[in-house]
């Protein structure tokens, strides 16, 4: 009797393992399966265009001339790529030295209250929906660009500052946690030897920590380069490559969300929209491979 | 132990909640029906044959709300009915509808025109429910009254960059355009310019009507065009060769800019769908939903348009 309560619970044991491990396997294919058909259907969409000659690729990966609805249209995306990467790297030019500076402060400068501070406020920050940063952008930084300085406030320097305010937290929490995770008899061999902080934090802490930190900004890039609206708001969309900061311009995410609706499905401006989706995706792999590269360089 | 059994029960549970989030879309019809039928027979007395079933229209985000208000006063005299109307752009409507995937495609423009396959075009029938007319808007300080034709052409191309080229201040114009596949685009290039613009270095491009007009009402020196329903005291609406933007003149055929709200079904519609689009056309709601919500009926113009842009007086 005993024993076989005993089996039975065993088989009871068993089978939980075995749906446990059923349910996972489940779980874990439907992603790879999401996920590959995700990439499967971008690229396959993406390439259309160049596949059935309805433009030739460095025509469109090089083309300066967008005018789908003319009457011999072009689809030259390069204003679009070269927005995106435009406003992405001076987001990141803008918002790495401040999120550096805030994680140095939260960690190193003041861990106890500053840390108490600064962390909730900068999740905070995370968690504002991006239509909100756009709007803000559309009525707070457009307007006081359009007085201080020539143009008409809205353009690329416009979309970088409010990218910038919006890859903060992505930049200053990964900083953070680097700095943290560093070593404490690095920091107080440095104070022995004589060091002052100020010495210390820019000969030690953050020449260790630079893949880590460097981490961060790569995807706070990544989120730059991805983010559609908020910069669509107040980019001003013109398919032009800007020769001023205070310039209207576009961005690939901006374009795609200005047209993807008023295109019909098959149509060589729907497809050459896809083409710059299928742009996007690849350079999100790109950015995931720096920032593998990164972690493995990182030797904390 | 007990815990690992919660947990698998609480996965369980995830997704069987996912599950029927997933299957809701579809039955949220027949749920509907079976909760508001003894309704329906009180309301319904009328109109004879009761209606059933669901229609779903997507398309056109300009024509969107009158086509949900519509509805909705369609779905309480017929409690049988659910309607859904959907966003998406008057692209999405028409690819959807000529895939069958939605019962009614909205549109702010001839599918002719948007369909690159004429045959697929050719099996949609057109429902025009309602007119939009589009005005040239101008920033409040630009000091310009009236834009001819020719002079807007010149505006919008970029041959004409400062006011006082048209009589007005001395100020550089700040073109705010809408992106070249918008349908309010394509409706003042070729009833207003009468020729397609390409994009110029420098214009603004905004997707939605709301935007536009905030940012010409900001801007100095801004320039744009908006539907008659969004025009306020925020901006200038200049009158087009001599003519003002009215109601009144678009219904008399005086005012050119104006262009269709389609709603296409493939084929002929079913009961259901042709109930709701002769609904859309009576009286009652071409004089009030439709004037409510800022477009002019359809019914009234006094002159008809075809796919080519002919104007022939009805």
């Amino acid at each position: 009797m005993r024993v076989k309560s005993k089996n039975s619970r065993l088989e009871k044991h068993h089978i939980e393992n075995l749906v446990g491990r059923i349910y996972m396997s489940f779980c874990v294919l439907l992603l790879v399966v999401i996920i590959v058909s995700m990439v499967y259907f971008v690229a396959s969409k993406g390439i259309a265009n160049f596949v059935n000659g309805e433009v030739k690729i460095s025509e469109f990966l090089l083309g300066t001339k967008w005018a789908p609805e003319a009457d011999t249209p072009s689809y030259g995306a390069f204003p679009f790529i070269s927005g995106s990467f435009l406003v992405t790297l001076l987001a990141a030019l803008i918002a790495s030295p401040l999120s550096i500076c805030a994680a140095l402060f939260m960690t190193e400068i003041v861990p106890g209250w500053g840390k108490k501070l600064l962390q909730p406020v900068i999740e905070l920050l995370s968690g504002i929906p991006s239509v909100v940063y756009g709007f803000v952008g559309l009525s707070v930084i457009v307007p006081f660009l359009r007085d201080t300085l020539p143009g008409q406030g809205i353009g690329v320097a416009a979309g970088a500052l409010v990218l910038s305010v919006m890859i903060l937290p992505t930049i200053t929490s990964v900083a953070a946690d680097a700095l943290a995770s560093l070593p404490q008899n690095l920091k107080e061999s440095s104070f022995a030897l004589g060091a002052t902080r100020w010495q210390t934090i820019s000969r030690v802490i953050l020449p260790t920590t630079f893949p880590a930190i460097m981490t961060g900004v790569v995807l706070g890039m990544a989120r730059a380069f991805g983010e559609a609206l908020a910069v669509q708001m107040v980019i001003g969309n013109a398919p032009f490559i800007p020769h001023s900061l205070f310039e209207s311009a576009s961005t690939l995410t901006s374009v795609i969300t200005l047209g993807m609706g008023n295109t019909t499905m098959g149509s060589p401006q729907n497809n050459a929209l896809w083409s710059m989706a299928l742009v996007l995706m690849l350079m999100t792999f790109v950015f995931v491979l720096l920032v593998r590269m990164l972690e493995r360089r990182n030797k904390i | 132990m007990q815990f690992r059994k919660s947990w698998i029960m609480a996965l369980a549970l995830t997704s069987v909640v996912a599950l029927s989030a997933c299957g809701n879309g579809g039955n949220k019809a027949t749920t509907n029906n079976g909760g508001n039928t003894p309704a329906a027979t009180n309301t319904e007395s009328g109109s004879g044959a009761k209606l059933s079933g669901s229609i779903l229209a997507s398309g056109s985000t300009a024509l969107q709300p009158l086509v949900e208000q519509v509805a909705e006063s369609f779905m309480n005299a017929n409690a049988g009915v659910d309607i859904q109307v959907q966003g998406g752009g008057s692209g999405t409507g028409l690819t959807q509808v000529s895939e069958k995937q939605v019962d009614i495609g909205n549109s702010d423009v001839f599918a002719e025109e948007k369909l690159k396959d004429a045959a697929k075009a050719a099996e949609l029938v057109d429902h025009q429910v309602a007119v939009v007319a589009i005005a040239a808007v101008s920033n409040p300080a630009a000091g310009v009254d009236s834009l001819t034709k020719q002079q807007l052409v010149d505006i919008f191309t970029g041959k004409i960059t400062n006011w006082k080229d048209v009589g007005g201040a001395d100020q550089a114009i700040q073109i705010i355009n809408r992106p070249a596949s918008s349908g309010t685009r394509a409706t003042f290039e070729s009833f207003a310019l009468g020729t397609k613009t390409e994009d110029q270095k420098g214009s603004i491009q905004e997707d939605s009507s709301g935007t536009v007009k905030k940012m010409i009402g900001e801007t100095p020196g801004a320039i744009g065009y908006l539907a008659l329903s969004y025009l306020d005291d925020s901006v200038k609406t200049l009158n087009y060769d001599g003519v003002e933007p009215s109601v009144d003149n678009v219904i008399a055929g005086k005012y050119p800019v104006w262009a269709y709200e389609h709603m296409y079904t493939n084929g002929e519609p079913n009961e259901t769908v042709k109930a709701f689009l002769d609904y859309f056309l009576t009286d009652e709601v071409q004089t009030g939903d439709v004037v409510e919500l800022g477009y002019i009926p359809a019914s009234k113009m006094q002159v008809s348009r075809d796919v080519a842009g002919t104007v022939t007086p009805k």
